[in-house]
């Protein structure tokens, strides 16, 4: 059988194509001023195929340099979600009783305070932030969805009959957990993740576009947009490449989770389970 | 049903208070105080009468304990940069907010819900798989970043619709009627960038739910009774329509991060633009006022989700 490279792979491929290999294509440097004067605004043409922003920088080479900014933000702060996550339905599941109901509520309360709400009030406080304080803050505000699917998770893989038999073989604690469990669970976070990475992109764009994420004059997608808001009409090169980028980058890791959810069920856990008439949960 | 509802909503009062705290918090780490806010060469003897004046020498529980009575009072503070209280700022930009988050929240589950259902019925024909594709690009598209296209190409470009604000400027002087028709114009915009990603999101479910719902026993039976099919798809996507109710309440916390982005675009004046205001006035007071009342809309509307949802559902009902 020969084997075909899965659909989903391209755009992610071609996503960390473009963002590694981003400087040695990039004309440019990403905060050089040309030309101010000549080569203010320009639109888009060949020598500057993305156009040139207000103080004529190239924005081509911006959108590549800022793609690394924008990913590796998203990718760092995801990475310290799932961490948080992990260890908190870990420690929620094994404990037990009293402490794991007092997570669980907790977790629902986190939940349904609006994240932005709270960026948007410590941004304002705290005024510019660094990258890794951004990484931080980021990171520590949107673990708690993970940490619920892990729990829930942990939480039915321990019923189950390899868990049982593992413990009744003397396997308990932490080795239960990493050993038995946790590798379980390793699907429903890759999936969460690709998730999350792609609404961490969004949302960095979003903050940045409001001028309280990445800080100027670090290029960024978000804070290529915030360049070009106001003169939208005028410089409309400024809103829309970087908007793609985005959005590319958003696409393809939503349709890489969309792909591994497909491939591994709707939820890894559940396959585990005997198949039952109707599943009272849909997670699409 | 009644204790259900009950619980429903101390869950809702728990997170009041959570945000009230977090907001508390927030107020106190942050750098700088009043006195700090009055300039550089105050003396050290009126920094500490200020300090004292406002309490702030006090424990912080005390501190805490003073905020949760104001608060209670229904007192949210005074804005520094609009010289009125917090309460008469937010009560004027609440319900515009309100308003387009309860027509996108509308329109979102009709058009989700119709397009779903329509796709589950039919699920993995090439109809299907092009729709969900075209609806997996639209949820990745960021809400600010729609809204700005929508505002250069139906705004300033073909100039069919305005671009900025809730009413005309010459509204006061509009027949009944063409006021009617210059707040419609005003609407459009704001509501098709803020229902895009919820019409994805609720087809989503949707589509899900039909497809598990037209592989239901019943279903064949209404089949084997001889029903027409568009009868039997109703009868399917009454089945599948819980799931798509509870996750309205999931929905709310995007749905208002959404119109705080849209807002800004389209300068509507609600919660998120007094918010992005207050922010870079420093109007503090504002901001963690806005975070408080954003937790209670958002809890409220997930509360009365969850309970549309039980009552929805007889299998809860009757318990």
């Amino acid at each position: 059988m020969r084997y075909r490279v899965p659909r989903y792979v391209v755009p992610i491929a071609l996503l960390i194509a473009a963002v590694v290999a981003g400087p040695i294509f990039s004309p440019y440097a990403p905060n050089a001023q040309l030309d101010i004067i000549a080569l203010r605004s320009q639109p888009p043409s060949l020598a500057h195929p993305f156009g040139t922003d207000a103080v004529s920088r190239d924005v081509l080479s911006r959108v590549l340099d800022g793609g690394r900014v924008s990913l590796s933000l998203a990718i760092l702060s995801v990475g310290l979600s799932v961490v948080v996550a992990t260890f908190y339905g870990a420690i929620s599941t094994m404990v037990g009783g009293v402490v794991d109901t007092a997570m669980r509520r907790l977790l629902d309360v986190a939940l349904s305070i609006p994240r932005l709400l709270v960026l948007l009030a410590i941004c304002a406080l705290w005024g510019a932030l660094s990258f890794p304080a951004l990484i931080l803050l980021i990171g520590l505000t949107g673990w708690f969805d993970t940490a619920r699917l892990v729990t829930d998770d942990l939480r039915t893989l321990r019923t189950q009959e390899f868990a049982m038999a593992a413990v009744a073989q003397g396997v308990r604690g932490p080795r239960l957990l990493w050993r038995h469990l946790l590798p379980h669970v390793l699907p429903t976070l890759v999936i969460n993740a690709s998730f999350g990475v792609a609404n961490t992109i969004a949302l960095e764009a979003g903050l940045s576009f409001l001028g309280l994420g990445i800080q100027a004059p670090q290029a960024s997608w978000g804070t290529i947009l915030h360049d070009g808001s106001g003169v939208e009409q005028s410089a409309w090169w400024l809103s829309v490449f970087p908007g793609l980028a985005a959005i590319f980058a958003v696409l393809a890791c939503n349709t890489l989770g969309d792909a591994l959810r497909e491939r591994f069920a709707s939820n890894h856990v559940q396959r585990l389970l005997p198949a039952s008439p109707s599943s009272g949960t849909v997670r699409p | 049903m009644l204790r259900r509802a009950l619980l429903r909503f101390a869950q809702g009062a728990a997170v009041v208070v959570a945000a009230a705290t977090i907001a508390f918090l927030l107020l106190h780490l942050a750098p700088g105080d009043p006195a700090t806010a009055l300039g550089e060469g105050l003396s050290p003897e009126l920094r500490a009468t200020i300090r004292a004046q406002y309490g702030l020498d006090d424990s912080l529980a005390t501190q805490y304990w003073r905020w949760l009575q104001t608060l209670l009072h229904g007192d949210l503070g005074w804005s520094r940069a609009e010289h009125r209280s917090v309460a008469a700022v937010l009560g004027d930009a609440l319900p515009r907010s309100l308003m387009l988050m309860g027509c996108a929240l509308t329109v979102s589950l009709v058009g989700g819900m119709l397009i779903g259902a329509w796709q589950g019925a039919r699920a993995g024909s090439r109809a299907d798989r092009a729709t969900s594709l075209g609806l997996l690009i639209v949820y990745s598209i960021p809400e600010f970043w729609f809204a700005l296209m929508l505002m250069v190409v139906f705004a300033h470009h073909l100039r069919w619709l305005p671009a900025t604000g809730i009413t005309s400027d010459l509204y006061e002087y509009l027949t009944p009627g063409e006021q009617r028709l210059d707040r419609l114009r005003h609407l459009i915009l704001p509501l098709t960038s803020l229902s895009l990603i919820g019409v994805a999101v609720f087809a989503r479910y949707q589509r899900l739910a039909m497809q598990e719902s037209m592989a239901l026993p019943f279903v064949r039976t209404a089949r084997a009774k001889g029903l027409a099919e568009p009868a039997v798809r109703r009868e399917a996507w009454r089945a599948a329509l819980l799931p798509v109710i509870s996750i309205t309440g999931v929905m709310l916390p995007a749905l208002l991060t959404g119109v705080v982005f849209v807002e800004r675009v389209f300068s509507w004046p609600g919660m998120g633009y007094t918010m992005i205001r207050a922010i870079e006035a420093r109007d503090y007071p504002v901001v963690s006022a806005g975070v408080i009342l954003g937790s209670a809309a958002t809890a409220l509307g997930a509360a009365l989700a969850d309970i549309a949802r039980d009552f929805a559902d007889p299998r809860v009902r009757s318990a």
